[in-house]
C-alpha cells in the first residue's frame, strides 16, 4: 500500500459520499432523538467527519478499530451496515450488539470494531492489547485507536502510549482534538496543548494535521500506517477538529460562544471537500444530488429496518453475561 | 531446578511442595501447553515475582512469555483484555489486590461488560492473578482483602485457591474458561507446604469443598482463613464439637448447593472472612442462607471477620484486626453450647 493519495474522480467521490453519509445519518439521529426513538446518551459527530473518514480510508480490512462513545462516524466509515447501526441505536435486537450497547457501545466482530467505549481513555489500553495480540500471532495488522483531547488528561493515555512505544506495537493513536472535553476547554485542562508533541516523551513519531481536511487526514494516516507496517512502532496522529453540535443531547453549550461555533462551521469538512471537488472539476452538482438521494434512500431504509426491529425477549436478559465459549 | 520444579505429577509419587511452587508449576505448565498463553506483570521476569512465584521462568520461557511490565496497572491489565479479545490467553499478575484498584476501570468497565454489551460477539478469556490478605506487616496499602468486592461483579469468576491442589490446578481451569477469571492468592499461603496428591491432575472452578465433615456447626471460609478455621475445628473436636469446614474456593458464582446442604445438616453457621463485615461477601452468604434456609437454622448466623480498620503495621495490632482460630472456635462453641 502506498502512502500517496491520488485524488481522482472515484476517490473524491468516495470520500465525499462517506462524509455525507455520516452527516446525514447524524442529522437523522438528532431528529429521532427528539421523537424519543433513540434514548440514553447520544453524542453526534457533525464537524468531525474528516477524521474517521480519512483515517479509515487508509486502513485495510484486517486492521482493528477502537473508538469512543462518539463513534457513529467510525462505525459507518468502517462499513458497519447503517441498518444494524440504526437498529442498535433504537435498542432493537436486530442491532449490531442486539441493542445491548446503544449509541455509545458499537461493536462489530466482522469488521474488527472493538467499541464504542464510554469511559474516557478506557479504550486505549484495549487497543494496546489488541495490537499486542495481533503481533504475537504474527498478524500484519494495525489497530487504530480513536480518542478525544479529554482522554489525554487521563493516565490511561500516558500508560498506553508508553506501552505501545516500549513494546513496539502498531497502534495508530488518533486524537480527535475538538478543543473540548465535554465543556472543559483544552487550554484549561492541559499544560501542553500541542498534543502531538506529547509523543516525543514516549519516543514515538507523531504529526498534527488539519482535521477538517479529509485529504490531509488520509495522507497523514497513509504515511503513518505505511511506516507502522514496516516498523511495527506506534504513531500519534493529532487531528485538529471541532464538533458542531452539543457534546451530547443534554448540553446548553455555556462554555463556548456562538461566534466560535460559526467560525469553525466555515471550515466544514464536507462543504470544503465538495467545493474543492467542484472547483477542480472532479464532481458536478448533479452528481452530488445523486449521492444525496442515495444516502436519503439508505437512511430511510435503515430507519424502516430499525422500526420493524423487535425487542430482545426479557428471558434473554442474562445471556452473554458469561460466555459458554469463545466466539471464533 | 529442583525435582519438584520439573515434576508435574507422574501419577505415582506424592510431591511435597510449597503453595508458591504449585503456583509456579501451574504457570509453567500452562505456558508450555498452549502457545497463546503468556504471563505479564510487574517484576514477574528478571526479578522473579514480588512473592517469588515466577522465579527462573523468564530464563526458561523467554521474555515474550514472561513479560515484565512498567508500573501501569490500568495499562497492562487493559492490554491483557485486548490481547484476550484478539485471540491470546493472557495471565496478568498484579502484585497485590490493593494495586488492582488502579486497574479497576479496565476490569469492571471493560472485561466484565464487553461480552454482554457486545451481544455475545466477544469473549474475554483472561486470567488475572493477585496476592491478597494480611499477616506480613505490610500495613494498610498492601494487606487488604478486597476479593469480595470483585465477587459483586456480574461477568467475573472469582477464585480463592487455599490448598496445594487448587494452587496447582485452578489456573488451567481458569484459562479454559471463556470468561475473565480473577485468582486471589493469600500472601500467608505462599510458604505453606503440603503434599500434592499425584492422583489429581485437574480441579473444577465451580464448587465449594467440604474440607472437614462435621455435624454440629458449619464453618464457611476460603483462602487464607481456611487453615485458621481448620485449626479451630480441631480444637473444637477436643471439646466434643464436630465442626464442618467449607472451603468456598469459588467466590463468584457461589456454590449455594454445598452451603445449603451443610446448613441443613448442622443447622448452625459461622462465616469466617478476612474481608470486613460491612457490605461484604460474608454478608452476602449470610443473606442467602437467611433467604433460602431460614427455617433450617437453630441459631442466628454468626460471622468472624476483620475488624473495621485499615490493616495496621505493628504485628500485635495487625493480628488483633484479623480473624483468628480462638475467636472462630469461641463463636462456634457459643452457637453449639449456647451462652
Amino acid at each position: 500500500m502506498t502512502d500517496k493519495v491520488h485524488l481522482d474522480r472515484a476517490h473524491g467521490r468516495r470520500l465525499l459520499t462517506a462524509m455525507l453519509r455520516i452527516r446525514r445519518f447524524e442529522e437523522k439521529c438528532f431528529e429521532l432523538y427528539q421523537t424519543e426513538k433513540i434514548r440514553g446518551f447520544m453524542h453526534l459527530y457533525d464537524g468531525e467527519e474528516a477524521v474517521s473518514t480519512g483515517v479509515i480510508e487508509a486502513m485495510l480490512p484486517g486492521d482493528a478499530i477502537v473508538a469512543t462513545y462518539r463513534e457513529h462516524g467510525q462505525a459507518l466509515a468502517r462499513g458497519i451496515g447503517m441498518d444494524v447501526l440504526m437498529a442498535e441505536l433504537y435498542g432493537k435486537q436486530e442491532g449490531c450488539c442486539r441493542g445491548r450497547g446503544g449509541s455509545m457501545h458499537i461493536f462489530d466482530r466482522a469488521t474488527r470494531f472493538y467499541g464504542g467505549n464510554a469511559i474516557v481513555g478506557g479504550g486505549l489500553p484495549l487497543a494496546v492489547g489488541i495490537a499486542m495480540g495481533d503481533k504475537m500471532q504474527r498478524r500484519d495488522s494495525v489497530t487504530a485507536c480513536f480518542f478525544g483531547d479529554g482522554a489525554v488528561d487521563e493516565g490511561s493515555f500516558h500508560e498506553s502510549m508508553n506501552l505501545a512505544a516500549l513494546w513496539k506495537l502498531p497502534v495508530l493513536f488518533v486524537c480527535e482534538n475538538n478543543a473540548y472535553a465535554m465543556g472543559m476547554a483544552l487550554e484549561r485542562a492541559e499544560a501542553e496543548t500541542h498534543i502531538a508533541r506529547k509523543a516525543a516523551t514516549y519516543n514515538m513519531a507523531s504529526e498534527a494535521v488539519d482535521g477538517m481536511d479529509v485529504v490531509a487526514v488520509e495522507v497523514a494516516a497513509r504515511r503513518a500506517i505505511a511506516a507502522m507496517r514496516e516498523t511495527k512502532a506506534p504513531f500519534l496522529l493529532e487531528c485538529l477538529t471541532y464538533r458542531f453540535r452539543a457534546h451530547s443531547m443534554f448540553d446548553s453549550q455555556a462554555y463556548r460562544s456562538r461566534q466560535e461555533v460559526a467560525h469553525w462551521r466555515e471550515k466544514d469538512p464536507v462543504h470544503r471537500l465538495q467545493s474543492w471537488l467542484e472547483q477542480a472539476g472532479l464532481i458536478h452538482a448533479d452528481e452530488v444530488g445523486m449521492i444525496e438521494a442515495g444516502i436519503e434512500t439508505e437512511i430511510k431504509s435503515a430507519v424502516a429496518f430499525a422500526e420493524a426491529g423487535t425487542w430482545e425477549p426479557v428471558e434473554d436478559l442474562e445471556r452473554f453475561t458469561t460466555m459458554d465459549r469463545v466466539p471464533q | 531446578m529442583s525435582a519438584a520444579v520439573s515434576a508435574t505429577g507422574d501419577g505415582a509419587t506424592p510431591l511435597r511442595m510449597t503453595y508458591r511452587e504449585a503456583c509456579k508449576q501451574a504457570i509453567r505448565a500452562a505456558i508450555l501447553a498452549d502457545p497463546r498463553v503468556f504471563l505479564m506483570g510487574e517484576d514477574v521476569g528478571r526479578y522473579g515475582g514480588c512473592y517469588a512465584v515466577t522465579k527462573g521462568l523468564v530464563e526458561e520461557l523467554g521474555e515474550d512469555r514472561i513479560r515484565d511490565t512498567p508500573l501501569a496497572e490500568g495499562g497492562f491489565v487493559g492490554a491483557g483484555i485486548g490481547a484476550a479479545i484478539a485471540g491470546m490467553r493472557p495471565i496478568v499478575e498484579i502484585m497485590t489486590v490493593n494495586f488492582s484498584l488502579l486497574a479497576l476501570d479496565q476490569i469492571i468497565n471493560n472485561a466484565a461488560t464487553i461480552p454482554h454489551m457486545s451481544g455475545g460477539q466477544f469473549a474475554v478469556p483472561l486470567v488475572i492473578r493477585m496476592a491478597t490478605g494480611a499477616g506480613r506487616q505490610l500495613a494498610a496499602q498492601h494487606s487488604h482483602s478486597l476479593e469480595g468486592w470483585y465477587a459483586h461483579i456480574p461477568g467475573l469468576r472469582i477464585l480463592a485457591p487455599a490448598t496445594i491442589e487448587d494452587a496447582r490446578f485452578m489456573l488451567q481451569a481458569a484459562l479454559d474458561d471463556p470468561n475473565p477469571v480473577l485468582i486471589f492468592e493469600h500472601v500467608m499461603l505462599y510458604n505453606r507446604e503440603d503434599v500434592l496428591d499425584p492422583g489429581i491432575t485437574k480441579v473444577d472452578i465451580a464448587s465449594a469443598n467440604i474440607r472437614r465433615p462435621g455435624r454440629d456447626v458449619s464453618l464457611i471460609t476460603y483462602g487464607g482463613s481456611l487453615f485458621k478455621t481448620l485449626d479451630a475445628a480441631a480444637a473444637l473436636q477436643q471439646e466434643g464439637i464436630e465442626a464442618e469446614v467449607i472451603d468456598l474456593r469459588v467466590l463468584r458464582p457461589l456454590d449455594m448447593t454445598t452451603i445449603l446442604g451443610s446448613v441443613a445438616r448442622t443447622r448452625r453457621v459461622v462465616i469466617v472472612d478476612e474481608g470486613w463485615k460491612s457490605g461484604s461477601l460474608s454478608a452476602e452468604i449470610a443473606a442467602r442462607i437467611g433467604e433460602d434456609a431460614f427455617f433450617e437454622l437453630d441459631a442466628p448466623i454468626r460471622r468472624v471477620c476483620s475488624r473495621e480498620v485499615p490493616i495496621p503495621y505493628p504485628a500485635h495490632l495487625e493480628q488483633a484486626a484479623l480473624p483468628q482460630s480462638p475467636a472462630i472456635a469461641a463463636m462456634a462453641r457459643e452457637l453449639v453450647r449456647g451462652q
